[in-house]
Protein backbone atom coordinates (compact mmCIF):
# COMPACT_ATOMS: atom_id res chain seq x y z
CA UNK A 1 0.00 0.00 0.00
CA UNK A 2 1.12 3.51 -0.27
CA UNK A 3 1.16 5.72 1.96
CA UNK A 4 1.71 9.43 2.58
CA UNK A 5 4.85 11.39 5.10
CA UNK A 6 1.93 12.29 7.73
CA UNK A 7 0.89 8.48 8.06
CA UNK A 8 4.54 7.89 8.13
CA UNK A 9 5.33 10.29 10.87
CA UNK A 10 2.15 8.92 13.30
CA UNK A 11 4.42 5.73 13.29
CA UNK A 12 7.62 6.94 13.77
CA UNK A 13 8.12 6.30 17.65
CA UNK A 14 7.14 2.45 17.16
CA UNK A 15 8.70 1.85 14.15
CA UNK A 16 12.27 3.29 15.91
CA UNK A 17 10.88 0.77 18.96
CA UNK A 18 10.84 -2.15 16.21
CA UNK A 19 6.73 -1.97 17.27
CA UNK A 20 4.80 -2.20 13.82
CA UNK A 21 3.80 -4.85 12.30
CA UNK A 22 5.45 -6.52 9.17
CA UNK A 23 2.84 -5.17 6.30
CA UNK A 24 3.42 -1.52 8.01
CA UNK A 25 6.99 -1.72 8.44
CA UNK A 26 7.53 -2.77 4.93
CA UNK A 27 5.41 -0.10 3.53
CA UNK A 28 7.04 2.38 5.86
CA UNK A 29 10.35 1.14 4.32
CA UNK A 30 9.20 1.34 1.03
CA UNK A 31 8.26 5.24 1.25
CA UNK A 32 11.54 6.03 3.40
CA UNK A 33 13.50 4.64 0.02
CA UNK A 34 11.99 7.62 -2.04
CA UNK A 35 11.22 10.33 0.94
CA UNK A 36 13.94 12.36 1.94
CA UNK A 37 12.00 14.36 4.31
CA UNK A 38 10.74 10.92 5.93
CA UNK A 39 13.94 9.77 6.30
CA UNK A 40 15.46 12.76 7.69
CA UNK A 41 12.24 12.97 10.22
CA UNK A 42 13.09 9.31 11.11
CA UNK A 43 17.59 9.79 11.64
CA UNK A 44 16.76 12.59 13.89
CA UNK A 45 14.38 11.33 15.76
CA UNK A 46 16.39 8.31 16.48
CA UNK A 47 19.71 10.19 16.78
CA UNK A 48 17.75 12.53 19.35
CA UNK A 49 16.56 9.24 21.00
CA UNK A 50 19.90 7.66 21.21
CA UNK A 51 21.80 11.32 22.47
CA UNK A 52 18.85 11.52 25.59
CA UNK A 53 19.64 8.00 26.46
CA UNK A 54 23.34 8.53 26.98
CA UNK A 55 24.42 8.87 30.80
CA UNK A 56 26.42 12.45 30.39
CA UNK A 57 23.26 14.14 30.00
CA UNK A 58 21.47 13.82 33.33
CA UNK A 59 24.36 13.30 35.62
CA UNK A 60 23.46 12.76 39.78
CA UNK A 61 24.26 15.81 42.01
CA UNK A 62 27.86 15.47 43.74
CA UNK A 63 27.18 13.53 46.91
CA UNK A 64 23.92 12.03 46.14
CA UNK A 65 24.61 8.36 46.43
CA UNK A 66 27.19 9.21 49.64
CA UNK A 67 24.19 10.87 51.22
CA UNK A 68 21.24 8.55 50.43
CA UNK A 69 23.45 5.16 51.72
CA UNK A 70 24.39 7.64 54.86
CA UNK A 71 20.95 8.17 55.36
CA UNK A 72 20.26 4.54 54.62
CA UNK A 73 22.38 3.68 57.32
CA UNK A 74 20.87 6.05 60.18
CA UNK A 75 17.60 4.23 59.18
CA UNK A 76 19.49 0.51 59.57
CA UNK A 77 20.81 1.77 62.69
CA UNK A 78 24.17 0.36 61.48
CA UNK A 79 27.16 1.59 61.17
CA UNK A 80 28.34 2.73 57.15
CA UNK A 81 28.82 0.26 54.84
CA UNK B 1 21.80 1.89 33.50
CA UNK B 2 22.36 -0.76 35.13
CA UNK B 3 19.86 -3.98 34.22
CA UNK B 4 17.67 -5.45 36.78
CA UNK B 5 18.53 -8.71 37.64
CA UNK B 6 15.63 -10.84 39.83
CA UNK B 7 17.15 -13.64 41.41
CA UNK B 8 19.93 -11.52 42.93
CA UNK B 9 17.04 -9.22 44.10
CA UNK B 10 14.70 -11.73 45.81
CA UNK B 11 17.80 -13.14 46.96
CA UNK B 12 19.06 -9.99 48.68
CA UNK B 13 15.22 -9.29 49.65
CA UNK B 14 15.31 -12.78 51.84
CA UNK B 15 18.24 -12.32 53.54
CA UNK B 16 17.67 -8.58 54.30
CA UNK B 17 14.19 -9.59 56.00
CA UNK B 18 16.03 -12.57 57.60
CA UNK B 19 18.30 -9.79 59.19
CA UNK B 20 21.22 -8.81 56.93
CA UNK B 21 19.90 -5.16 56.98
CA UNK B 22 23.36 -4.22 54.99
CA UNK B 23 22.64 -5.68 52.54
CA UNK B 24 19.50 -3.43 51.61
CA UNK B 25 22.67 -1.10 50.33
CA UNK B 26 23.77 -3.27 47.71
CA UNK B 27 19.42 -3.97 46.65
CA UNK B 28 18.85 -0.04 46.73
CA UNK B 29 22.11 0.79 44.59
CA UNK B 30 20.98 -0.05 40.88
CA UNK B 31 17.88 1.90 40.75
CA UNK B 32 19.27 5.35 42.88
CA UNK B 33 19.52 6.68 39.42
CA UNK B 34 15.90 6.19 38.21
CA UNK B 35 14.35 6.99 41.39
CA UNK B 36 16.25 10.39 41.37
CA UNK B 37 15.71 11.48 37.30
CA UNK B 38 11.84 10.01 37.96
CA UNK B 39 11.47 12.77 40.94
CA UNK B 40 13.50 15.66 39.26
CA UNK B 41 11.09 15.02 36.24
CA UNK B 42 8.25 15.60 38.93
CA UNK B 43 9.59 18.55 40.88
CA UNK B 44 12.18 20.11 38.88
CA UNK B 45 14.51 20.92 41.63
CA UNK B 46 17.96 18.86 42.86
CA UNK B 47 16.87 19.32 46.53
CA UNK B 48 13.61 18.69 46.66
CA UNK B 49 14.27 15.53 44.53
CA UNK B 50 17.25 14.33 47.01
CA UNK B 51 14.67 14.53 49.46
CA UNK B 52 12.14 12.63 48.26
CA UNK B 53 14.75 10.43 47.03
CA UNK B 54 15.80 10.12 50.41
CA UNK B 55 11.83 9.28 52.06
CA UNK B 56 11.53 6.90 49.23
CA UNK B 57 14.40 4.68 49.91
CA UNK B 58 13.42 4.82 53.39
CA UNK B 59 10.21 3.93 52.76
CA UNK B 60 11.27 1.10 50.37
CA UNK B 61 13.37 -0.48 53.63
CA UNK B 62 10.03 -0.19 55.10
CA UNK B 63 7.67 -1.84 53.60
CA UNK B 64 10.37 -3.92 51.58
CA UNK B 65 7.88 -7.41 53.00
CA UNK B 66 4.98 -5.82 50.81
CA UNK B 67 7.13 -6.39 47.61
CA UNK B 68 5.36 -9.50 46.29
CA UNK B 69 7.58 -10.03 43.02
CA UNK B 70 4.79 -9.85 41.10
CA UNK B 71 6.13 -6.89 39.68
CA UNK B 72 10.08 -6.01 38.98
CA UNK B 73 11.30 -4.82 41.97
CA UNK B 74 12.66 -1.73 39.83
CA UNK B 75 9.25 -0.89 38.98
CA UNK B 76 7.87 -1.31 42.31
CA UNK B 77 10.69 0.84 43.35
CA UNK B 78 9.77 3.74 41.24
CA UNK B 79 5.96 3.42 41.11
CA UNK B 80 7.06 4.37 45.33
CA UNK B 81 8.98 7.27 44.47
CA UNK B 82 6.17 8.36 41.82
CA UNK B 83 3.47 8.78 44.85
CA UNK B 84 6.30 10.03 47.41
CA UNK B 85 7.19 13.06 44.46
CA UNK B 86 3.41 13.42 44.19
CA UNK B 87 2.55 13.92 47.88
CA UNK B 88 5.51 16.56 47.54
CA UNK B 89 4.23 17.97 45.10
CA UNK B 90 1.12 18.80 46.53
CA UNK B 91 2.56 19.70 49.87
CA UNK B 92 5.23 22.52 47.89
CA UNK B 93 2.07 23.42 46.08
CA UNK B 94 2.18 23.88 42.07
CA UNK B 95 4.75 25.94 41.51
CA UNK B 96 5.49 25.37 38.35
CA UNK B 97 2.69 26.24 35.68
CA UNK B 98 2.36 22.85 34.08
CA UNK B 99 2.90 20.51 37.20
CA UNK B 100 -0.33 18.25 37.68
CA UNK B 101 -2.84 20.59 35.28
CA UNK B 102 -1.28 18.46 32.21
CA UNK B 103 -2.51 15.20 32.73
CA UNK B 104 -5.89 16.95 31.37
CA UNK B 105 -4.66 18.48 28.20
CA UNK B 106 -3.23 15.75 26.56
CA UNK B 107 -5.32 15.51 22.54
CA UNK B 108 -4.46 19.32 21.95
CA UNK B 109 -0.69 20.30 20.45
CA UNK B 110 1.01 20.23 17.38
CA UNK B 111 3.23 17.04 17.02
CA UNK B 112 4.28 17.84 13.30
CA UNK B 113 7.82 16.97 13.58
CA UNK B 114 10.37 19.56 12.05
CA UNK B 115 10.94 19.37 8.67
CA UNK B 116 14.07 18.66 7.19
CA UNK B 117 15.67 17.34 4.01
CA UNK B 118 18.75 16.03 5.03
CA UNK B 119 20.08 14.93 8.46
CA UNK B 120 23.89 14.30 9.76
CA UNK B 121 24.25 11.66 12.29
CA UNK B 122 25.26 13.67 15.74
CA UNK B 123 27.92 11.04 17.44
CA UNK B 124 27.41 10.49 21.09
CA UNK B 125 30.95 11.90 21.71
CA UNK B 126 29.63 15.06 20.57
CA UNK B 127 28.45 14.77 24.40
CA UNK B 128 31.80 15.87 25.69
CA UNK B 129 30.81 19.42 24.45
CA UNK B 130 28.82 21.01 28.12
CA UNK B 131 26.71 22.89 26.09
CA UNK B 132 25.04 19.75 24.01
CA UNK B 133 24.10 18.30 27.03
CA UNK B 134 22.52 21.31 28.29
CA UNK B 135 20.39 22.24 25.39
CA UNK B 136 18.90 18.09 25.07
CA UNK B 137 18.16 18.74 29.15
CA UNK B 138 16.36 22.38 28.24
CA UNK B 139 14.59 20.37 25.94
CA UNK B 140 13.00 17.29 28.02
CA UNK B 141 13.27 19.83 31.29
CA UNK B 142 10.73 21.94 29.04
CA UNK B 143 8.15 19.06 28.04
CA UNK B 144 4.83 18.73 29.81
CA UNK B 145 4.85 16.42 32.95
CA UNK B 146 3.25 14.20 31.09
CA UNK B 147 5.73 13.36 28.13
CA UNK B 148 9.03 14.19 30.59
CA UNK B 149 8.03 11.05 32.87
CA UNK B 150 7.73 9.21 30.25
CA UNK B 151 11.11 9.86 28.46
CA UNK B 152 12.46 9.70 31.31
CA UNK B 153 11.38 6.15 31.99
CA UNK B 154 11.21 4.57 28.64
CA UNK B 155 14.15 6.39 26.66
CA UNK B 156 16.68 7.95 29.63
CA UNK B 157 16.13 4.59 32.41
CA UNK B 158 15.21 2.27 29.05
CA UNK B 159 12.46 0.50 30.59
CA UNK B 160 9.96 -1.37 28.58
CA UNK B 161 6.66 -0.07 27.63
CA UNK B 162 5.24 -2.47 30.39
CA UNK B 163 7.26 -1.48 33.02
CA UNK B 164 6.65 2.42 32.23
CA UNK B 165 3.11 1.85 32.25
CA UNK B 166 3.03 0.32 35.93
CA UNK B 167 5.15 2.41 37.26
CA UNK B 168 3.06 5.84 36.40
CA UNK B 169 -0.56 3.65 36.61
CA UNK B 170 -1.32 4.04 33.17
CA UNK B 171 -2.16 1.72 29.95
CA UNK B 172 0.18 0.31 27.94
CA UNK B 173 -1.43 1.99 24.78
CA UNK B 174 -0.85 5.77 26.64
CA UNK B 175 2.23 5.17 27.18
CA UNK B 176 3.11 4.72 23.52
CA UNK B 177 0.70 7.22 22.11
CA UNK B 178 2.60 10.06 24.65
CA UNK B 179 6.05 8.73 24.21
CA UNK B 180 5.24 9.11 20.01
CA UNK B 181 4.12 12.89 21.11
CA UNK B 182 6.99 13.56 23.18
CA UNK B 183 9.70 11.93 20.85
CA UNK B 184 7.57 14.22 18.07
CA UNK B 185 8.01 17.37 20.12
CA UNK B 186 12.06 16.88 21.26
CA UNK B 187 12.45 16.03 17.42
CA UNK B 188 11.15 19.06 16.64
CA UNK B 189 12.51 21.21 18.83
CA UNK B 190 15.85 20.09 19.08
CA UNK B 191 16.85 18.81 14.89
CA UNK B 192 17.25 22.78 14.17
CA UNK B 193 19.43 23.01 17.42
CA UNK B 194 21.12 20.02 17.22
CA UNK B 195 22.36 20.84 13.35
CA UNK B 196 25.08 22.22 14.42
CA UNK B 197 27.03 19.19 16.27
CA UNK B 198 27.03 17.41 13.20
CA UNK B 199 30.69 16.46 11.89
CA UNK B 200 31.58 19.10 9.92
CA UNK B 201 32.92 18.14 6.43
CA UNK B 202 33.01 20.12 3.14
CA UNK B 203 29.99 21.95 2.28
CA UNK B 204 28.16 21.75 5.30
CA UNK B 205 26.90 24.84 5.51
CA UNK B 206 24.62 24.60 2.45
CA UNK B 207 23.38 21.67 3.27
CA UNK B 208 23.55 20.05 -0.29
CA UNK B 209 27.65 20.30 -0.95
Amino acid sequence: MRIDCKHVWEHISAYIDGEVEATLRADIDRHLETCEICSAVLDSTRNVVILVADDRVFELPAGFSERLHARIDRELGTPAG
Amino acid sequence: MTLPNPEFEAERIRRILAGEKHLFHDLIRPCERSIYFLLFSLLKNETDAEDAAQETVIKVYQNLDKFRGDAQFRTWVLSIARNEGLGKLRKIGSRREDSLDAETDESSGDYTPAILTSWKEIPAQALEQKELGAILRLAIEGLPEIYRNIVLLRDIEEMDIRQTAAVLGIREATVKVRLHRARSLLQRRLAPQLKGYAPKRKGWFGGRG
